[in-house]
């Protein structure tokens, strides 16, 4: 507490079209919890529909560019200009979407500013840290946005409808990878009403991609794919020619087409080819959601939306998710409240990195300077290792199985051999002792086998009581000749009794309190 | 009719009617009927014995079964009176002890008789004398180990002791030896009877019912109650063989295989064998420490429960032993009363073992007045858990554990469990992070829809309904 709190800045975003803010009111209040002073660029929400005056009345001073990018702690959206890296303090901290894959520059001219620089885009995908995961976020974002943007362009409804003036069929919507995008595609499209099928190399996906509404088109490969990352990882000749025949199937049925795979680090797989794209009816949309990275279909213009010669519109726009700003704000702001709570275990408005942990270890692209990208590889413990994927044996198939026929029959022939042995060289008197014995220990099991499962803890008390019936034995013995067992019958009879009375009475108390509605 | 025939015509009714009363317990109908049964059967037979007893005896004996018979009916009912629901596996754990030392008493009661009238005495036919030992033996033998292995988890339910299992080396040839050295024991006694025989194989068995149930780890108890349960019935009916008394016989067979099928159930529950659990503790597999990466969990405040519970239209309650500690269960029932006000469908969801004594938690619930047609077993709810929107699990971990189901590799996999994560919403009260009984990590907690609202889930659940 001897330091005084950190000033954090949330700049405006110079990127021509980028509407987005690293915070919104809401989570400055919740960067002030954790110590911080905030100063937001004037206009800086102003895309997002969030005003100066909001921030200020959630506690942000509003200031100027070159205070918000001169403060301790730098929040943005976008990597930083060449010039508004000049703006920043050396030694402080800036945070943003770096792309530290593709951008070697960026991190040079960083380093040279002697800043520490994180990465949201290089949030590890391990549970633990799905709270920062900006990734994930954006991508359900851009998934919703890109069926309205399909929406926006087709002719028709997405549900079926009866109507007066005829019959509309729904739409069939075709979802390419069901990471979280496609999962958010199909989740929307759904709800608009339309039908929904979706592929994706990850079989595991299907449960999920169901869950949806959604029907999941498995490849027929033997290339399963387990990933140790949580991305999709490149697949096979063999794999992609399955898959190929597969859109080549369905694209003549399907009026959208929603793509959204990526590999990270390279450039977007070609899924769709022009033939295919060829094959489409006139009015179909395809919205190409790896567009940035190269497009998964062949003709897609990044940024923009195009048509084909046979009218089908091909959508490439890249900021989907910046085309929701007060959302994806929102979002990305939460995200970052959350890195700071990591940063600030204290709640001092001091951020401390921990190299130790893996999280803030693989997001610091350059720390002080020095380049720390790339991280060591962590590995994801969401996905099981492939020597781990073999199927669980099911917990039906665990469960002790009751003994076979075979077994019970000599258990049982076991018994009647040692029954008959003791009975055969035993006087009278045992014999009509055990035989007694034998019958009611049978009864004892029938009677009890129904109880309901509620009635357990009296029926115990009971036959706790019961077996006080002990005490007959001490009352027959006691009085007579030895005062040893006298004594010995005396106590015996009062333990004996305690539990006669106690039980029942307790049994009663029990039972009087089970009531139906 | 003789007195003697009398009695036995009585004993026969006795045992009519405790089977009556048994029979009866089994549903909620007929549950009180069957209480009166066992009372009325119980009743008849102390006064045939006591007319039976008194016409042989002289007025002192007369005065002092008197006496130990008001002065134990005294502290029962006393005590029956005075327990609170949630420390019933403690009493019934004490009661069970009861029966054992009273069976270990009369074994050496019968002994001391036969002996005090030496070769002269008439009542035992001399070739009946060798069983007569080998009876006394073995009552004493089973009544000794339901003894200590009563008092042992009476003070592991009351934790006066630690719950956790005794790790001795060599545990099973402990029991094993003990059992030998009774076969033994028992061999020379009949050939040559005397107290010091007596006396050992008294101390083996109470070494060894010590033992038994010090190597068995809290989250058995359930288990082990009713399987003392089962003991001290064969305790009764060791001394029923002792004495010819067909009486003892029936009840004592009576408890014991009842108790016996409980247990099973019960082992059915945890998908274990009977032996496995009499044998040894459950925590031992889980001894090492886990420092696999589960992720984070996610806190809940009460005013937020209450805001997912106010939107719910289904909602199953699962609690576990640690709504008996907490005491928890009269502002469950308010909330459970509150919710259903609303139009909120509530259920309870009750797993076999849940609590430390069979159906724990259905006593605690009707004690606070839940209906019991909405406490419904787990194979009875486990179907409908995906359709719920909120499940509320409230001081149960073990059985809720998703890594029986799922991980093969768990020390619980295989055991049946309520599969709670499969519902909308899941709210997990919870003192700490802590494990449960079985010392098992609960993948539960850091399940996407599991939130975990820390804190004593009686003051919790009080919380919640302030902010309803």
């Amino acid at each position: 507490m001897s330091q005084s709190a950190q000033l954090v800045g949330v700049v405006s975003e110079s990127r021509p079209g980028e509407s987005r803010v690293a915070a919104t009111p809401a989570t400055v209040t919740q960067l002030r919890k954790l110590g911080y002073e905030v100063v937001v660029e004037s206009g800086a929400g102003r895309g997002a529909s969030f005003s100066d005056e909001a921030y200020a009345e959630a506690g942000a001073a509003v200031g100027e560019r070159a205070a918000a990018w001169g403060a301790d702690i730098v929040l943005a959206v976008n990597p930083p200009s060449a010039e508004e890296i000049g703006l920043m303090r050396e030694g402080a901290l800036l945070v943003a979407l770096l792309a530290p894959a593709t951008s070697p520059d960026l991190l040079q001219a960083l380093a040279a500013r002697g800043v520490t620089a994180l990465a949201m885009d290089a949030v590890p995908r391990i549970s633990r840290a799905q709270s920062l995961d900006v990734l994930s976020s954006m991508a359900n974002i851009a998934g919703y946005r890109a069926v309205v943007e399909a929406a926006h362009r087709f002719g028709r409804f997405f549900t079926g409808q009866v109507t007066a003036a005829g019959k509309v069929p729904p739409a069939r919507v075709l979802v390419v990878g069901a990471g979280v995008a496609g999962l958010a595609a199909i989740g929307a499209a759904g709800s608009l009403g339309a039908v929904v099928v979706a592929t994706d190399p990850r079989p595991e996906v299907a449960d999920q991609v169901r869950s949806l509404g959604g029907e999941y088109l498995a490849v027929d490969s033997a290339e399963a794919e387990v990933s140790s990352t949580g991305y999709a990882k490149e697949m096979s000749q063999d794999y992609n020619a399955l898959a190929a025949a597969l859109y080549a199937r369905e694209l003549p049925e399907v009026d959208i087409v929603i793509t959204t795979a990526l590999i990270p680090g390279r450039p977007a797989p070609r899924l769709i080819t022009e033939e295919m794209v060829a094959s489409m009816k006139p009015g179909s949309v395809v919205v190409d959601m790896a567009a940035a990275q190269g497009g998964n279909v062949a003709g897609t213009v990044p940024g923009e939306a195009v048509t084909t010669a046979n009218q089908v519109t091909l959508i490439g726009y890249t900021d989907l998710a910046g085309r929701l700003p007060a959302q994806s704000s929102q979002l990305y702001g939460t995200n970052l409240v959350n890195l700071l709570k990591l940063l600030t275990p204290a709640k001092d408005g001091q951020a401390v990195l921990d190299f130790e942990d893996v999280v803030q270890r693989s997001i610091t692209v350059v720390r002080d300077g020095e380049l720390t990208w790339p991280p060591p590889p962590v590995q994801v413990s969401a996905a099981p290792a492939p020597a781990a994927a073999a199927p669980p044996p099911t917990p039906a198939a665990e469960r002790k199985r009751p003994a076979g026929p075979g077994r019970l029959y000599t258990a049982v022939g076991a018994v009647a051999a040692g029954l008959f042995v003791l009975a055969g060289f035993a006087p009278a008197q045992l014999i009509g002792n055990l035989t007694v014995f034998v019958l009611s220990i049978v009864i004892g099991y029938y009677v009890i086998g129904h109880v309901h499962h509620a009635l357990h803890t009296p029926l115990m008390s009971v036959t706790n009581a019961i077996s006080g019936i002990i005490v007959v034995g001490a009352l027959l013995q006691i009085g007579h000749a030895h005062t040893a067992v006298t004594v010995l019958s005396f106590v015996a009879i009062l333990l004996a009794s305690i539990n006669v009375f106690g039980g029942f009475a307790v049994t009663r108390r029990m039972l009087s309190m089970f009531s139906k509605d | 009719m003789t007195a003697s025939s009398a009695a036995q015509a009585a004993y026969i009714v006795a045992a009519l009617l405790f089977i009556l009363s048994l029979a009866g317990l089994s549903r909620h109908e007929t549950s009180r009927h069957g209480v009166v049964s066992g009372i009325a059967g119980m009743a008849i037979a102390l006064a045939a014995t006591i007319a039976l007893a008194t016409r042989s005896i002289a007025a002192t004996g007369v005065a002092l079964l008197a006496v130990a018979m008001v002065v134990g009916a005294g502290i029962g009912l006393w005590r029956a009176r005075r327990v609170e629901m949630t420390g019933m596996p403690e009493l019934i754990a004490l009661l069970h002890s009861f029966v054992g030392l009273a069976a270990v008493l009369v074994g050496w009661s019968g002994y001391l008789d036969v002996e005090a009238k030496g070769s002269g005495q008439h009542e035992i036919a001399h070739d009946l004398l060798g069983i007569h030992h080998a009876e006394v033996f073995i009552g004493i033998f089973i009544g000794a180990v339901t003894f200590t292995g009563s008092i042992v988890a009476f003070l592991k339910l009351s934790a006066r002791i630690r719950s956790s299992p005794l790790m001795l080396p060599g545990r099973n040839y402990l029991n094993v030896g003990a059992l030998a050295a009774f076969v033994g024991l028992t061999a020379a006694f009949v050939a040559s009877p005397n107290v010091g025989l007596l006396t050992a194989v008294t101390v083996v068995a109470l070494a060894l019912g010590l033992h038994l149930v010090a190597s068995i780890g809290g989250g058995d108890m359930p288990v082990v109650v009713s399987m003392l349960n089962s003991y001290s019935g064969w305790a009764a009916a060791a001394s029923g063989f002792l004495l010819d008394n067909n009486l003892l016989i029936v009840t004592g067979a009576l408890v014991g295989s009842s108790g016996a099928y409980l247990s099973y159930i019960m082992c059915a529950a945890m998908n274990r064998s009977f032996l496995s659990v009499i044998a040894g503790g459950f925590g031992m597999e889980a001894a090492g420490p886990d420092d696999r990466d589960y992720g984070e969990y996610r806190e809940i405040t009460a005013e937020e429960t209450a805001e997912l519970l106010k939107d719910a239209s289904s909602v199953v309650i699962t609690p576990g032993y640690g709504m008996a500690v907490a005491q928890a269960q009269y502002p469950v029932a308010d909330l459970t009363r509150r919710l259903r006000e609303r139009g909120v469908e509530v259920r309870f969801g009750i797993h076999p073992v849940a609590g430390r004594l069979p159906g724990h938690m259905n006593v605690l619930l009707a004690e606070a007045k839940v209906p019991y047609d909405i406490v419904l077993e787990m194979d009875e709810i486990n179907d409908d858990l995906a359709a719920t929107s909120v499940v509320l699990v409230i001081g149960a971990n073990d059985t809720v554990n998703p890594a029986a189901a799922e991980d093969p590799g768990s020390p619980i996999a295989g055991m049946p469990v309520l599969r709670v994560w499969e519902a909308g919403q899941v709210v997990v009260f919870k003192r700490s992070m802590n494990t449960g009984y079985a010392g098992v990590q609960n993948p539960l907690f850091f399940r996407e829809n599991s939130q975990m609202l820390f804190g004593d889930a009686k003051e919790r659940v009080e919380d919640i309904l302030k902010a309803l």
